[in-house]
């Protein structure tokens, strides 16, 4: 029963954490209908800017190294996005596959480059002495407070987007960009900056994602795409362009991943393609994705 | 129609003699070096890029896919082919375990398109991409069947007229002829009334339905002959290299063959053998041209920049240049 719990704990804590890297891509397909292959890299780009920012800090034994990390981090990643979007892809609005060659092109030389400048040691945050440690959980015992918070932090973020995007100005001027482009522009309202913006958002998220799960996990070259394809793999079976369909997703695969690496670890990989192939048989548009 | 068949068959007789050539210009060991490592290999990474460009060019399918299909075939081959390290079936000679490869990547592609068969375009490339690295991760994570992380070597190839397989000079003109039989049978293909429902779905797939064909039984063979031409590739480069590993498969490896295909340009099937060509240039002399360990900077710049600058790739410049050319004279 012990054990049935934390396997289940686990799989929420690593789906929380797929959630908040896999809602920026969704966040960033659902509303300019780019896939962007170099989701990964922006994950690479966030871990990597916030640990030098984080490095010397910790070693001061600043309290807040941790945060200037995450601080740094998401704002590289979030300008990494933004000039994607202004320089690369905004003049091709509409051509899905050339946009999606584009960003694959970039996350070739994003990860060559970050080799270069970074070398192919892994590294790890340390979580701030606030959320280190653990926190008695009932049927589990002890358990990661880190982990915990993680899934906080998902929780926000999907809250947060619910509200930004439903309740918000800025919210209304991208649902009314993905519906009719051209009458928003004609409403007076800049539509190529509400697409960096969105950009901006959808990278920042991923940049989230990056500082927060290399605080959980070593951060290493490959990372990128190991976290483009969970993005791929979460939104598939979810639903394209949906946050609560991310949501589900992220859930799905967190959980099969745990069950699949206690019940049959060397076959845990097969059990997340599955479920990816049985959605996309019956439901191609994905579980919560609009048809 | 004839002249160009002559012209055709002019460029593969030249093709054909390049090592002779080589060998006439340049010293003998470098000479053998183009031979086995540059066109050999290109000629290897051009048969799995051709099947990628018969995907798009025909039916619009940028499938993901096909470099990890090619490693189903090399794996099928490493695991049943007498004499492999570590012995995991074993039993058959190449000439069984060779057909049992391509059946392999043949039922490989088939399942791929049997899975994607209700998405097009960005879709199919995501899922194309998700099914590719969910395979890459099994086969790097499963020991009984696929020796893991370390892969299947000593893969030596069969003799061919008594000479070996390795041998550049026998692998090169081993896959020239794989690849030319290939391409002329992708030619031959697609003039078929199946070729001629392939592109219909391309353009159109609702009135290729109206008109009474199963466009997605259509679909789904079109992804077995690719798995086909795949495993072909698969095949000889996993004896190129004497075994497999996951790196094979990789993300990298899967996107190094978009990469050919893109540079060489999706609207014809020579396309892929120009980009790899490119691409094996490219890899071999990044270290002259930028830095020995920043090949892959050098060549997602280059992809980037026919990405932005001439989405069809370098076939689709040449068309393009020819038309302004011939525009010029009229």
């Amino acid at each position: 029963m012990d054990l049935a719990a934390t396997i289940v704990l686990n799989g929420l804590t690593l789906a929380a954490l797929y959630f908040i890297v896999a809602s920026g891509f969704s966040l960033v397909f659902g509303l300019m209908r780019v896939v962007n292959m170099a989701h990964g890299s922006l994950y690479l780009i966030a871990g990597y800017v916030g640990y030098a920012v984080f490095e010397p800090l910790y070693d001061q034994d600043a309290w807040y190294a941790w945060h200037a990390g995450l601080a740094a981090g998401i704002l590289a990643a979030a300008l990494a996005g933004a000039l994607m979007q202004k320089i690369l892809l905004g003049w091709m609005q509409g051509q899905e596959l050339r946009q999606a060659l584009v960003t694959i092109g970039v996350s070739i030389i994003v990860a060559d480059q970050i080799l270069a400048f970074y070398g192919g040691n892994p590294r790890q945050f340390f979580a701030p002495d606030s959320i280190f440690g653990s926190t008695q959980v009932p049927l589990v015992g002890g358990y990661p407070t880190f982990r915990l918070v993680q899934i906080g932090v998902a929780l926000a973020v999907g809250v947060g987007l619910w509200l930004l995007l439903n309740r918000t100005r800025l919210g209304m001027m991208i649902r009314a960009g993905v519906d009719d482009r051209e009458m928003l522009g004609a409403c007076g309202i800049n539509v190529p900056l509400v697409g960096i913006a969105v950009f901006a958002l959808g990278a920042a998220l991923c940049g989230l994602g990056g500082v927060i799960g290399s605080t959980a996990q070593p951060l290493a070259m490959g990372q990128d795409g190991r976290f483009l394809l969970i993005s791929l793999v979460v939104v598939i079976v979810g639903g394209m362009g949906s946050i609560a369909g991310t949501a589900v997703g992220a859930v799905l695969i967190g959980l099969a991943e745990q069950l699949g690496q206690a019940l049959f670890p060397t076959y845990s990989v097969v059990l997340t393609f599955v479920i990816m192939a049985a959605v996309l048989a019956m439901r191609p548009q994905g579980i919560l994705g609009r048809a | 129609m004839r002249e160009r068949v002559l012209l055709a068959l002019g460029a593969f007789a030249l093709v054909a003699l390049l090592p002779f050539l080589l060998a006439a210009i340049l010293p003998a060991n470098q000479a053998q070096f183009w031979t086995a490592n540059i066109l050999g290999r290109a000629l290897v990474f051009g048969i799995v890029a051709l099947s990628l460009t018969f995907l798009a060019t025909y039916g619009g399918f940028i499938s993901l896919a096909q470099m990890m299909i090619a490693g189903v075939a090399g794996y099928a081959l490493a695991v049943f082919v007498e004499g492999a390290v570590p012995r995991v079936v074993g039993g058959l000679g190449y000439l069984a375990a060779i057909p049992l490869g391509l059946l392999a990547s043949t039922l490989m592609g088939l399942l791929v398109g049997a899975i994607a068969v209700r998405t097009r375009d960005i879709y199919l490339l995501m899922i194309t991409l998700a099914l590719a690295m969910g395979v890459f991760r099994f086969v790097e994570t499963n020991i009984a069947w696929f020796n893991g992380y370390e892969g299947i070597r000593n893969v030596v190839g069969p003799n061919v007229f008594g000479r070996d397989f390795r041998d550049p000079w026998v692998f090169f003109y081993v896959a020239l002829g794989t690849a030319a039989l290939l391409l002329v049978g992708v030619l031959y293909l697609v003039r078929s009334p199946f070729g001629l429902v392939l592109q219909g779905i391309r353009d159109n797939p609702r009135r290729v339905a109206a008109l009474g064909y199963n466009v997605a039984l259509h679909r789904i063979a079109a992804f077995g002959v690719a798995g086909f031409i795949a495993g072909c590739g698969g095949v000889l480069g996993t004896i190129y290299n004497i075994g497999i590993s996951p790196g094979t498969i990789g993300l990298g490896a899967t996107v190094n063959v978009l990469i050919m295909s893109v540079i060489g340009g999706l609207g014809h099937p020579l396309g892929a053998f120009l980009g790899s060509l490119v691409f094996t240039v490219f890899d071999t002399f990044a270290a002259n041209l930028y830095d020995r360990d920043r090949f892959n900077t050098l060549i997602g710049t280059v992809f980037l920049v026919i990405v932005l600058l001439s989405p069809d790739g370098l076939t689709g410049l040449a068309s393009r240049l020819r038309r302004l050319a011939t525009g010029r004279r009229e």
